[in-house]
């Protein structure tokens, strides 16, 4: 019924095993085809086998193979597991064998898409997967298994349930009107029953916004007019944490000059080309790139120069910036003090310079409070993290306002009802439980190869 | 003897069935085992009520005769629900026993191309999957092209009191013995159902003195939208309201083992919603009395109707049981209740026109495609009788579809979830209420209607004057202005005044400002009627809501679009899963929308399916 798919399953370059995911009806001959030791095609489920993988007579890798028989695996099909200790070059070159023997490459998500066609998993954790693929800090992977694991499915619908409770009474009131000992709910318990609902989503969207923050980190920029000393700060920050330096390809259209750890939440530190008028045409592009970078950042740290007086550009950063988390850092302050800040209103500014240590700290620990990043240490993460899940949650809270206008607007019970339904309508939605076909396609085109 | 189309039955959706076909100029006749029992009311004496009473007013948007004939022959009306919004706003009415199946006959009796027979259908007559006329007991054998079973409760049917089980229908009919085996020999499945009535009473007998008395509306309402009022207010008799106390729940605890349903003597499975007053008993223990409602059942006669009590026990505690209760200490049952047992077909074998998906031109309607009610059945009758007409002249079927129409949601849920239990029609069933009101079935359906044929040139005539009316009140709100010059309009109304000029139409969305308001004030042409009045006010004020459940009924009709060809092999599509396989492939839906609501059918088999049509196209 399914063909056979493979893909390396786990990152490549990262440890020295990696693991080739083979799933699909005819996953375990394929792989006996290819593996000397046991014969596969008579071995018991969900057992491991030492042998080679063996290609035209000649050894190509030492592997452990799990043999794992549908329906108890991942994917609800066949699944093998192929761990490779040869290094990439190997690894790369057993998946090739695979493909020569009747495999077929694995498009991204497919494995995950497989488990929820075959109703192994549901639509939410099935998202939860794929932020799971991308986690890189512990805290993001702590959210992704609680996704996983169902608890904002559990969350959705006991607030479901909630709905559905009071749905179901107006209903029985509508249609059976003549019964005077069934309870009759009144616009006041409407009332009631929706400023819960509303708490509950507004906390859900509240703990979820810092999921964002824990998952994605904490997008942040640093803006100065030229020589002001971004790169220094830059460099220096980098420096002082041997932070993971990486590009986060495709996420964003930032190039992310690098990230560090901060109380375990990622800061990601996206490079700006300077924000000022210009004529230049190629610096036109930097600028323009920077100031969208400046619309969307989590922070801004904007720095300036002790040691001159704020310039006109300067007073223009201030402004653009005024709406921003911003930090305001006063670099150079081994020199003489120059500057006149007496009219600048944050109470956010740290004097640093790149030689020393402390001003640097010092800036971490505004960090730290700004975002109160102590606190996640300790919350518990069972909200949501997917931007197409929360958004579905802020449509719900939008409508429970809606609701509390109407019952302003003494609407009745049996109009608002149809936002109840709504409400809870969208919720399953979120969880996979109503049905919306471009849902599907833009789920699994998200998914990366593998687990 | 040949004619077009057979109706066996004639119930109501018989007499439907058999009407439309006949105005459609189809040769009809009706087969009914006693013509006495023609429009036959055997349970409650009422017709209509939430989301009922707008079935019937889709029957007659669509020129079928239940809401005409509920006209003539109610003994009170009332609009259920007019506390809540006009979107659950429902007619009832006390029908008269008597009244009603007579004036049903004479539609009948006159109506051209329609005959009558008493006669019992035995067999159907089928040749390559296709029926060409039906089988007789006596042998006799009649062709027709198309054939309409509306067989009621009467297939097979028993009847149960305590132990006893009696073969025959109600009234003590005989049943329809072989018919329902033929149809298993036939290839179709059989199920069966249950259902029950209460006690009638003697009216003299009861103490209305110490009851609550429950009087129809004091506004003149008809169900029809062609009819005038044919009653006086003050003529319409009372409803009286009961409640069962301590001793009858210990009365029905004690013997509960004597009742057919408790003592295991009933195979059929009975309707939820409308249980034995036993299973409330057992089912709501907390609960310390149940309302019961006394309804007239005519002007003819002295039965009074105790609804809210049916029941399987034996009559001797069925006696200490009505003696119980408040105001029936002395009464006398004239009826006994009893359960009813009565087979019916699965539909999920029926297409959406109603016709069968395995038997060709055989089409079914009301209580044999497992619903209960008598608006439920008498749709069915309308919807298989314009169909089987249609399909006679070569012409699509009219399928109404779930925006569209109660009527659309009735056939749809059976004809794609099926049913276990006699199906009743309930509001929530229906995802677009506020399109589906009781006052806009005409705007809704009276296109179809009269392009079937079954509203004539002069009642469309009639409709097409309304929607010009209503056009031209709603342009003469949005563009009649007021200003806080008129201080003491915005007085007069209770509502607050604006700076700048505002619409008629914009006040009218106010919370506090109504159409009437607006009429008594004299800023409303006389010209205009109630029903158009009505019609422009809950456009107005509703509109936002009205038109959520519009784009909504898009994202539908977009589903609906997505049609599924007939010689689909599912067994050929990948990663279906196999649930969902079996469903699609034994329900066969016509549309993608309709798949999606296939239980077993989960959402990525939809998503799945989608794929496959896209390739196929």
């Amino acid at each position: 019924m399914s063909d056979t798919i493979a893909s390396i399953a786990t990152s490549l370059g990262v440890g020295a095993i990696s693991i080739i995911r083979v799933s699909g009806n005819d996953a375990i001959k394929i792989v006996n085809k290819i593996f000397k030791g046991k014969d596969l095609e008579r071995v018991p489920s969900h057992t491991i086998h030492y042998g080679h993988i063996v290609y035209e007579g000649e050894i190509i890798d030492e592997v452990l193979v799990t043999i794992m028989k549908a329906p108890k695996t991942y994917t609800m099909e066949d699944v093998v597991e192929i761990n490779c200790h040869g290094g990439i070059s190997s690894t790369n070159k057993v998946l090739e064998i695979l493909f020569l023997n009747g495999c077929r490459s694995a498009e991204a998500g497919e494995f995950t898409k497989r488990a929820f066609l075959n109703g192994r998993i549901d639509l939410m954790q099935a998202e939860a997967v794929a932020d799971l693929i991308g986690s890189e800090t512990e805290k993001e992977r702590k959210i992704a298994i609680n996704g996983l694991e169902g608890n904002s499915s559990k969350l959705i619908k006991k607030l479901r349930q909630k709905l559905i409770d009071i749905i179901s009474n107006i209903e029985v009131n509508i249609d059976y009107p003549e019964y005077e000992d069934i309870y009759e709910v009144t616009k006041s318990d409407l009332e009631k029953e929706i400023k819960e609902i509303k708490v509950s989503l507004e906390n859900i969207i509240k703990e979820s916004e810092n999921g964002k923050i824990i998952k994605d980190g904490i997008k942040t920029v640093i803006v100065g007019r030229p020589n002001v000393g971004k790169s220094s700060l830059l460099n220096r920050l980098l420096d002082s944490n041997k932070a993971i330096v990486t590009d986060i390809p495709g996420t964003t259209r930032d190039i992310v000059e690098g990230s560090i750890l901060i109380s375990g939440i990622k800061l990601n530190i996206i490079d700006t080309a300077g924000i000022r008028e210009t004529t230049d045409k190629v610096e036109q592009i930097g600028v323009s790139k920077s100031i969208e970078a400046l619309q969307d950042a989590d922070l801004v740290l904007l720095l300036l120069n002790n040691n001159e007086p704020l310039t006109q550009e300067d007073l223009d950063l201030i402004n653009k910036t005024e709406d921003k988390n911003t930090i305001i850092v006063i670099n150079k302050n081994d020199l003489e003090e120059k500057i006149d800040i007496s009219n600048l209103e944050s109470s956010n500014i740290i004097y640093i310079n790149t030689i020393e240590e402390d001003g640097i700290n010092n800036l971490k620990e505004k960090i730290k409070d700004m975002f109160n990043l102590e606190k996640f240490e300790t919350s518990n993460y069972n909200y949501i993290t997917n931007t197409r899940q929360l958004s579905k949650i802020k449509e719900c809270l939008k409508i429970t306002l809606d609701i509390e206008q109407g019952l302003k607007d003494n609407l009745d019970l049996d109009i608002l009802e149809i936002d109840l339904k709504n409400i809870w309508n969208t919720l399953g939605l979120v969880i996979g439980e109503s049905y919306e076909e471009e849902l599907l396609d833009e789920l699994f085109s998200k998914f990366c190869v593998g687990k | 003897m040949e004619v077009d189309i057979i109706v066996v039955g004639g119930g109501h959706a018989g007499c439907e069935a058999a009407l439309a076909a006949a105005r459609l100029n189809h040769k009809t006749l009706l087969i009914t085992g006693n013509i006495k029992n023609i429009a036959d009311m055997p349970c409650n004496p009422s017709v209509g009520g939430p989301a009922k009473g707008i079935l019937v007013r889709e029957i007659d948007a669509l020129g079928g005769e239940m809401g005409i004939n509920t006209d003539k022959s109610h003994l009170q009306l009332k609009m259920l629900n007019t506390k809540k919004g006009p979107a659950v706003w429902a007619l009832r009415a006390q029908a008269d026993k008597i009244t009603y199946p007579k004036e049903m006959l004479k539609t009948l009796n006159s109506t051209k191309n329609l005959e009558i027979k008493e006669a019992i259908v035995d067999d159907l007559l089928v040749k390559d999957n296709k029926v060409y006329g039906v089988k007789l007991e006596n042998g006799e054998e009649i062709k027709a092209k198309a054939v309409i079973l509306t067989t009621g409760t009467y297939l097979k049917a028993d009847i149960l009191v305590g132990a006893e089980r009696t073969p025959g229908g109600p009234h003590g009919e005989k049943e329809a013995k072989n018919l329902s085996d033929n149809l298993r020999k036939l290839g179709l499945t059989i199920q069966r159902l249950k259902t029950g009535t209460p006690q009638r009473l003697k009216k003299s007998s009861i103490d209305f003195s110490v009851l609550e008395r429950e009087d129809g509306d004091n506004i003149l309402r008809t169900f029809s939208f062609d009819t005038k009022p044919m009653y006086k207010i003050e003529d319409q008799v009372p409803c009286y309201l009961t409640y069962t106390n301590e001793n009858t729940h210990k009365i029905i605890m004690d013997n509960l083992e004597k009742s057919s349903m408790y003592g295991g003597y009933v195979r059929g499975v009975g309707p939820r919603y409308c249980p034995s007053i036993e299973d409330k008993v057992v089912r709501f223990k907390d609960k310390e009395r149940h309302q019961l409602f006394l309804e007239p059942e005519s002007l003819y006669y002295d039965d009074i109707y105790l609804q809210g009590f049916s029941t399987s026990m034996p009559h001797d505690i069925q006696e200490q049981m009505v003696h119980s209760l408040k105001g029936l200490e002395h009464a006398e049952i004239v009826k006994y209740a009893y359960a009813i047992e009565y087979d019916a077909i699965d539909p999920l074998e029926v297409k959406p026109s109603l016709e069968n998906k395995k038997i060709e031109n055989l089409f079914t309607a009301g209580q044999i495609n497992g619903t209960s009610g008598y608006e439920e059945a008498a749709a069915q009758g309308l919807m298989a009788g314009i169909n089987a007409s249609l399909k006679l002249d070569n012409k699509d079927p009219l399928i109404l579809k779930r925006n569209e129409a109660y009527i659309g949601v009735l056939i749809d849920d059976l004809v794609t979830k099926g049913t276990k239990e006699p199906y009743r029609m309930l509001t929530s069933r229906a995802e677009y209420r506020l399109l589906l009101r009781n006052d806009n079935a005409d705007i809704r359906l009276r296109e179809y209607g009269h392009q079937i044929g079954l509203i004539d040139d002069m009642r469309y005539a009639r409709f097409k004057q309304k929607l010009k009316d209503i056009d031209d009140l709603t342009t003469y709100l949005k563009e009649t202005k007021v200003t806080i010059n008129d201080k003491e309009l915005f007085e007069k109304l209770n509502t607050s005044p604006t700076l700048d000029s505002v619409s008629l139409a914009e006040l009218l969305k106010r919370p506090e400002v109504k159409i009437n308001n607006l009429r008594e004030l004299e800023k409303i042409p006389d010209k205009y009627s109630d029903e158009v009045l009505e019609q422009v006010e809950i456009s107005i004020k509703y509109a936002g809501y009205i038109g959520k459940e519009e784009r909504e009924a898009e994202k539908l009709k977009k589903m609906e679009s997505i049609k599924i060809p007939d010689d689909i092999n599912y067994q050929e599509i990948p990663n279906l899963a196999s649930e969902g396989r079996q469903k699609l492939d034994q329900i066969k839906p016509m549309t993608l929308g309709q798949a999606s609501r296939i239980s077993g059918v989960n959402p990525s088999d939809i998503a799945v399916l989608s794929v496959y049509l896209k390739r196929l196209s």
